[in-house]
């Protein structure tokens, strides 16, 4: 019934010349979402990747069990000296993460290049 | 719709995950047809949606055999939604997450729904049912009310 997530990994340059890797998620985030939110997260190269980007562009839902498995993240990445932003949220779930206190953990953007920018 | 009468809409769901998005397009269509903002249907969908994985999760302990109800009741300027399981209530009141104790695994990340449902409607509470059955969590939101 929930909506497989899928995951993929993108390799991009920041206009200030850092690299980043952007993971971007597509259907639900839910408590489902284990493999394809962490295990994607945890299949990336610790020592070379220290700027992150997580894009729920097309993520429709996020529940309170998917919220769990992008703190678990976060505290994974801060942990390994990793910096993580996220952007694409609409902006419900923009007040959502807002209001559990990721924000204090992961920049939010509106879209890629204004996350891009700010890296 | 009337002015006056409560309109109602009832929908059963089986214990498993995911059918809280059943409930969740529901409780969005009866709120859109009150004439709620989109802002306010986006917040009353993850209510309901955390309240039914409560109640699929925690209430019914995932026993495909039980069902959740799901009970919408439109009135002129409010719409109640109850969530009815066959659990024993929640025992505690929601608190609001700590990102710092979750963050240093001092706190579970999970444990969130409660407070989420809490955050985004106009009133909401637990019920415990007697006998421990048919425990429920009747949440409202108002059409006068801005997030």
């Amino acid at each position: 019934m929930q909506s497989e997530t899928k995951s993929r990994v993108d390799q991009l340059t920041s206009p200030a010349g850092h690299p980043v890797t952007v993971l971007r998620y597509e259907g639900d985030i839910a408590s489902t979402s284990k493999e394809a939110v962490l295990g994607t997260y945890q299949a990336l190269p610790k020592n070379a990747v220290k700027l992150i980007l997580l894009d729920f562009t097309k993520v429709d839902y996020i529940n309170s069990s998917g919220i769990a498995l992008v703190i678990q993240l976060l505290m994974e990445a801060t942990n390994a000296g990793q910096k993580v932003y996220a952007f694409g949220l609409s902006p419900h779930f923009t007040k959502v993460f807002t209001m559990v206190g990721i924000t204090k953990y992961a920049g939010l953007f509106p879209g890629q290049a204004e996350a891009l920018a700010a890296l | 719709m009337s002015e006056k009468k409560t309109t109602t809409v009832e929908v059963r769901l089986p214990s498993r995950m995911g059918f809280e998005k059943v409930a969740m397009s529901t409780a969005s269509a009866v709120a859109k047809l009150m004439g709620f903002p989109d802002d306010r249907v986006e917040d009353l969908k993850t209510a309901v949606a955390e309240a039914c994985i409560n109640a699929i999760e925690h209430g019914n302990r995932l026993n495909e055999k039980l069902s959740v109800g799901v009970v919408l009741s439109a009135g002129a300027d409010s719409l109640e939604v109850k969530v009815i399981d066959d659990g024993k209530g929640m025992q505690k009141q929601p608190s609001k997450p700590d990102i710092d104790r979750k963050m240093h695994g001092e706190e579970d990340p999970r444990g969130m729904g409660m407070f989420l449902i809490q955050a985004l409607v106009d009133e909401a509470e637990w019920v415990a049912g007697s006998g421990g059955k048919a425990s429920y969590v009747r949440l409202m939101i108002r059409l006068d009310k801005e997030a």
